[in-house]
């Protein structure tokens, strides 16, 4: 039973990781546009600044 | 005279050198949009942000400070094919949006505990009845002390505060109980710690949390996006005021940037957004919106002028006397101040069902520790019984009965287009058994129709469309749009107050005054509609006249007989003049009708039928309609109300029919009816669950699986608010 003595802290570690890990990404927004977010992954990758389209 | 727009009331400085503006788009619908603008915007010079937000429609643009003019945006929008407004938020939005923040921050410590707490119970809960060391399991007690205290002391802070509140007005909601029966459960369960004993209940107390924060988060989110659509449309409105800002120069401003005292230009076919006085010019107005009457009034100089009047022929100088909050008429905030105070005294379902639930279930706690121990059992024992009793009992699916089905409800009515202002519109529209509405504008549609626009030969009329593209009198408008015309003639002329003309192939076409066309004989022969305007169109010598009306919603005859149908009494209380009311009530089959009726009046009215017994629904537009809006039992109000009677009503519907107000009325009796179920439900629980726990044999593995298990039962019935009503009309 000594196992408990690691397997109990790390439990926690992890589930407190995904308690700041929430937490930072309401922090930072990620939140603001759900229906945005799920578009924006799986639209196409912006062309590199230099290639920017010409002015329509 | 040169125009300019003024943009810089809404723009903010957003760090070093950065300024920051956030713009209503109207017609974002997808990825591709979101690219394009995004990409769009990028591509201008300076520029450092473009990002499209497609949940609220909106767009946050950054760029470095300098010659960038924010109108550059709007324009590059326009060309792209989106139409774009400046965006300012309201108090009342940011405080949603923090509330919704600081919910999910609580839900997402709840949730990480309650996951926590269990992984610690669940082998407890089997080590019981297995070999587990009572060391063992005091310290996996402890820990989830540990994880339990500090998570429900941050979690737990809606539910306290909103139970101290109560408290503190002597009165009592539902957060009471919850939060009495969180920190008892707490409070025992480190007590029993400390003593070794087998049972502690943390895990019962942060999942009830957990629980109940779904459903405040649901139920807040669903509020913060209606708030958003509304505040999108109320910028898309864009009330904005020519103002002079040099002798010759006008510059198009927000209504919160012009001052008592300012002189704005108002020219035909402008919407007046601000209370003044006419210093110069002379022109028709429409007070249609403040007093209900459609015949036009003329405003020369002296003539006090409101905002919500539309202006007609000429273009008027107004001296500012009061500008946006402020614009109201003295006698419509008094009866609407009397008329709300009066609501507010309505009592939710929620409260009336908390203040029967509580002194039951602390009376029920409170015999069992008594009767424990005239049985001859410990004070200890007793004592643990009794919270037991108020754990079990502590009202998780009675917590969320009412705001799952809300929230359902209102994500449904949202999608039928009705926008739900205050929280409990749904209950007291459900109760609605009498409907008012005021007629123009709210029977009628709020812009103009060409009326016998099959009378009169195709080719002539779009000629006349064509030539009132060169005006900018409102029936005129109404005219180009009836003919779908596109190209203006060139040439034309527009004489004030009197019409349009031009020389088309040596033939000369004239728009405008029967008597400017020559065309009287034909006014004076005609069987006219009273409520029309006419204007008469000349070809050379063929003379003709077009009559130009608000027309009824298109569906507005179907909605009537939908709601007697449903037996709800209807009447139509309108500031407007008798004959124009009676057509109308005539044309819907509306028995009961009353015209030229005031702002007194139509309280009069609905205090009438209170007395009587009946739930009052006041569907009107008007300012003339706020105060009566608020007097009635639940309101609603088309989109394109004026801005006071939308602020006060309840329910707000969208775009040009009205069939709206009988999804809403129909969504909202199946909510309460399921409200009503779920309650029950919960109840039924507590019946099953309470004898079991003042028996004394509760265990936290009882009382989380009976908890869990009525929770997800009131979640699963309140989806069925989301299914869709029979067909409407």
């Amino acid at each position: 039973m000594e196992i408990l003595v690691i397997l109990v802290p790390l439990a926690l570690m992890l589930g407190g990781a995904g308690l700041v890990a929430f937490l930072w990404s309401l922090r930072s927004g990620q939140y603001d546009d759900l229906d945005g977010a799920a578009w924006r992954a799986i639209a196409d990758d912006e062309p590199p600044p230099q290639e920017a389209p010409a002015k329509r | 005279m040169q125009v300019t727009r003024d943009f810089s009331h809404y723009v903010r400085a957003a760090g070093e050198g950065i300024k920051h503006i956030d713009l209503a788009v109207e017609g974002v619908h997808c990825a591709g949009c979101m690219a394009k603008i995004e990409r769009g915007l990028s591509a201008i010079p300076d520029v450092t942000l473009a990002r499209v937000n497609l949940t609220d429609r909106r767009v946050a643009l950054e760029w470095r400070q300098g010659t960038l003019d924010p109108a550059r945006f709007i324009d590059r929008l326009e060309e792209l094919g989106y139409k774009a407004y400046p965006y300012e938020t309201e108090s009342a939005e940011a405080t949603e949006v923090a509330e919704s923040r600081f919910l999910l921050r609580c839900l997402g410590v709840a949730a990480f505990a309650t996951m926590n707490v269990m992984m610690l119970s669940i082998p407890v809960w089997s080590g019981n009845v297995s070999d587990m060391l009572p060391e063992q399991r005091d310290f996996f007690h402890w820990l989830s002390a540990l994880i339990a205290l500090p998570a429900a002391a941050y979690a737990g802070q809606p539910f306290f505060r909103s139970a101290w509140r109560a408290l503190s007005n002597k009165t009592t909601n539902m957060d009471v109980p919850i939060s009495i029966g969180v920190c008892l459960a707490l409070g025992m369960s480190v007590v029993e710690t400390i003593h070794h004993a087998e049972h502690a209940y943390f895990d019962a107390a942060i999942m009830l949390l957990t629980f109940l924060l779904v459903g405040r988060f649901l139920d807040q989110n669903m509020r913060r996006r209606t708030r958003a659509v509304a505040g999108n449309l109320a910028a898309l409105k864009a009330e904005t005021a020519a103002k002079f800002v040099g002798p010759d120069e006008i510059s198009q401003v927000p209504v919160a940037a012009i001052h008592p005292g300012d002189i704005v230009l108002l020219r035909p076919g402008e919407r007046c957004a601000v209370d003044g006085t006419v210093i110069e010019g002379r022109s028709e107005i429409d007070q249609s919106l403040i007093t209900g009457e459609t015949l036009y009034v003329t405003a020369e100089q002296g003539t006090p002028v409101y905002a919500g009047s539309m202006n007609i022929s000429g273009t008027l100088r107004v001296r500012v006397s009061a500008a946006s909050e402020a614009t109201l008429l003295a006698e419509i905030t008094r009866l609407l101040d009397n008329a709300l105070q009066a609501r507010s005294r309505y009592m939710r379902l929620a409260d009336r069902a908390s203040r029967l639930y509580a002194p039951v279930v602390h009376a029920t706690a409170l015999i069992t520790i008594l009767g424990w121990v005239i049985a001859g059992a410990g004070w200890h024992d007793a004592i643990v019984t009794g919270v037991a009793v108020l754990i079990i009992t502590c009202p998780c699916a009675l917590g969320l009965a009412i705001p799952t089905v809300q929230t359902v409800a209102s994500g449904a009515m949202f999608k039928a287009g009705v926008l739900l202002n205050s929280g409990d519109a749904i209950e007291r529209l459900a109760e609605a058994d009498h409907v008012i509405f005021d007629k123009t504008g709210t029977l009628t549609l709020p812009d103009l129709e060409v009326m016998n626009a099959a009378d009169i030969p195709a080719d002539i009329f779009e000629l006349a469309g064509r030539l009132a593209l060169s005006s900018h009198h409102p029936v005129a408008a109404a005219v180009a749009q009836a003919a779908g015309a596109r190209s203006p003639i060139v040439g034309a002329v527009e004489e004030a107050g009197q019409g349009v003309r031009a020389l088309v192939d040596g033939v000369e076409l004239r728009l405008g005054r029967p008597s400017f066309c020559g065309a009287e004989a034909l006014v004076g022969r005609a069987t006219l509609d009273p409520e029309a305007s006419i204007v008469a169109f000349s070809k050379g010598t063929e003379k003709f006249i077009l009559s130009v009306r608000q027309g009824l919603r298109p569906d507005a005859q179907a909605v009537i007989a939908a709601l007697k149908a449903r037996n709800i009494g209807i009447e139509i209380l309108s500031g407007d003049r008798e004959p124009a009311v009676t057509a109308a009530a005539h044309a819907l089959g509306i028995p009961v009708w009353r015209a030229g009726v005031t702002p007194a009046d139509k309280i009069a009215r609905i205090k009438e039928l209170k007395q009587r017994g009946a739930k009052v629904l006041m569907v009107g537009d008007g300012m003339n309609d706020a105060p009566s809006l608020a007097a009635a039992h639940v309101s609603m109000s088309p989109i394109s109300a004026a801005h006071l009677s939308q602020a006060t009503a309840d329910l707000v519907f969208l775009g040009r029919p009205l069939a709206p107000v009988v999804a809403a009325i129909d969504s909202a009796r199946k909510a309460l009816h399921l409200m009503r179920q779920n309650l029950w439900l919960a109840i039924g629980y507590n019946v099953l669950a309470v004898p079991v726990a003042i028996s004394g044999v509760v265990t936290p593995l009882i009382a989380a699986a009976a908890m869990s298990g009525s929770s997800i039962l009131v979640m699963l019935n309140s989806l069925r608010a989301r299914s869709p009503s029979r067909e409407i009309v």
